[in-house]
């Protein structure tokens, strides 16, 4: 068998096709060439979305839906292109229910002091679970601090799924809002959300997802998930950072306060009176990132191509293969055996602490990420203040995983 | 590629794995928690003063080998030290792991110079450093410190 023929994988995907996509992966790391496996921080940008926004400020650039200059108008189509490639891309019902913003946590805050802060009062609860990230926690904090609501926290077993028992128990009258990842940064689990929307809704509780860590890796249909907002960040995506998505049901959109005041956002103003803008642009505040629109809708375009559970197949068959490698080193404890995981392998080594095998790994070409994730409740549950985690793309291979195996067996070597 | 040994050094490891002065004092005079938000390291240290001089210090708390290691051996190196001398030595210490060429009459880091191969892996000069700076902020009577 060929080295070429054994990269391609039972879904039929050619990865090394796929790897010279990425220009960033060509290259040496310490003399190494480079394994990737941080992807849960960020991804690479395939040579599509790079261009993308090279060719957008060589030829494009413009500010938008200002101008009637020619340049404005083809920068304003090209940006709300986008916004119907991102419906589509989320299965949304309706492009004005896509609201552009920074990222996923941008997205969160928006939610949280635009409809929290019009629907959420004294006395009120905010659900959200053991396993969410800072960014799905700390804004809910803030937002209760201020009006007087209190955060209820559904517990997580030590598989690192759920509690839906202990969920549907925590949910009642006072819910105002359920917050809940939709794949855990730290553990790799997929929570099952359209379960956890049909109990909310039965407490007409809307629910916010924090698809982050689940775009990159199988559909998100937001309409299929019933969910009422949904958010995710364009650089964990193939995109570039600086952007993401808030998806939000229009119904609820067009009864929201905007977030922030500026230009873009209004249809007149005095100093009588305001008029707010339509939906989206009611919550697009300023001179957007139009460079980085146009790179998410490559980004998406790109996924889209190559087909989403494509790319989730081939992830699954080289997470599999790495949780089986991994888990068979003497020593190393896995945090985070959902049944149901994407992308996500999590795991100690003994008494060594990950910032120690993230630096031995690191000697290797192999970018791993260590630490608490921004998720520390996650790692307080689990005993351990940090884990070592790698997490995979669709550019990653079995070889690379060989890679990182031989990598831990050098940290137990050095250890020992 | 630098070689791991050159960090990981069989001393570093040893005391890693069994740091000493690893206990509380529950009747110190000063005490600091230094905390690495970026990695999740947290350590305490603990000194009874005795005048001018460090009669006693120890730690507690949890990190990698090379912050582990860093304040094991800090501890050992600064007991009987005066306030000066002990900065002096946090001076010396700073410019070895960052990989700043000693000045005339640099203080004698002794054992402690296994650290210079942090100076080749900058994102671990903040684990050497998290025990002295904690020190620091004892000495200081300040109660925490981050590396931040």
């Amino acid at each position: 068998m060929s080295i070429a023929a054994k990269s391609v994988s039972a879904a039929g995907f050619d990865v090394e096709r796929i790897r010279a996509d990425f220009p960033i992966l060509q290259q040496k790391v310490h003399g190494k060439p480079l394994v990737y496996l941080d992807n849960a921080a960020t991804t690479q940008k395939p040579r599509a979305v790079i261009d993308a926004i090279s060719r957008y400020y060589e030829g494009t650039n413009s500010n938008v839906h200002r101008g009637v200059h020619y340049l404005s108008e083809l920068a304003t189509a090209n940006y709300e292109a986008v916004r119907e490639t991102a419906r589509a891309f989320l299965n949304a019902a309706d492009h004005k229910e896509i609201i552009f913003v920074r990222g996923t946590t941008e997205a969160i805050n928006l939610v949280a002091q635009s409809y929290g802060r019009a629907n959420v009062h004294s006395g009120d609860e905010i659900l959200v679970t053991e396993m969410e990230h800072h960014s799905n926690i700390v804004p809910w904090q803030i937002l209760c601090r201020e009006c007087g609501a209190t955060i209820r926290v559904a517990p997580i077993n030590d598989a690192g799924e759920l509690d839906l028992d202990a969920f549907s128990k925590l949910l009642n009258a006072k819910t105002r809002l359920v917050a809940v990842t939709h794949v855990s940064n730290a553990l790799g689990t997929i929570n099952p959300i359209r379960r956890i929307v049909d109990m909310a809704h039965s407490f007409h509780a809307p629910v916010l997802v924090d698809g982050a860590q689940a775009v990159p890796h199988m559909k998100a249909d937001v309409q299929a998930l019933g969910c009422d907002f949904y958010a995710f960040s364009g650089h964990k995506v193939y995109g570039p950072t600086g952007v993401g998505v808030l998806y939000g049901k229009a119904a609820l959109l067009e009864k929201m306060p905007p977030y922030q005041g500026g230009g873009d956002m209004i249809i007149s103003v005095t100093f009588e009176k305001t008029v707010y803008n339509r939906l989206p642009y009611k919550f697009e505040a300023g001179t957007p990132d139009i460079a980085g629109v146009i790179g998410l809708g490559a980004a998406l375009n790109y996924v889209t191509r190559l087909g989403i559970e494509n790319i989730g197949a081939h992830e699954n068959e080289v997470v599999r293969y790495a949780t089986e490698a991994v888990a068979a080193i003497p020593g190393v404890r896995l945090i985070g055996t959902a049944k149901e995981k994407a992308s996500v392998l999590s795991f100690r080594l003994g008494e060594v602490h990950p910032h120690d095998i993230g630096t031995i790994l690191d000697q290797a070409g192999v970018a791993i990420r260590t630490g608490h994730h921004c998720s520390q409740p996650v790692m307080q549950h689990f005993g351990v203040e940090a884990t070592a985690r790698a997490s995979f793309a669709l550019y990653n291979t079995k070889e690379e995983v060989d890679v990182l195996v031989r990598s831990v067996e050098k940290v137990r070597e050095v250890f020992a | 590629m630098s070689d791991l040994r050159d960090l990981y050094q069989d001393v570093i490891l040893e005391h890693s794995k069994a740091p000493r002065n690893y206990r509380e004092q529950p009747a110190a005079n000063h005490k600091a928690e230094g905390f690495n938000p970026l990695c999740g390291d947290r350590f305490t240290v603990y000194i009874t003063m005795d005048g001018d001089s460090i009669r006693d210090i120890s730690f507690q708390g949890s990190g990698c080998a090379i912050s582990k290691a860093s304040a094991s051996m800090m501890t050992q190196l600064v007991k009987g030290k005066s306030v000066a001398e002990t900065e002096k030595l946090f001076d010396s210490f700073h410019k070895l792991v960052t990989g700043h060429a000693p000045s005339n009459g640099e203080a004698d880091l002794g054992k402690l110079a296994v650290f210079s191969g942090v100076s080749e892996y900058p994102a671990r000069v903040k684990c050497a450093t998290l025990a002295w700076h904690t020190l620091q902020a004892a000495l200081e009577g300040k109660q925490e410190t981050t590396t931040e």
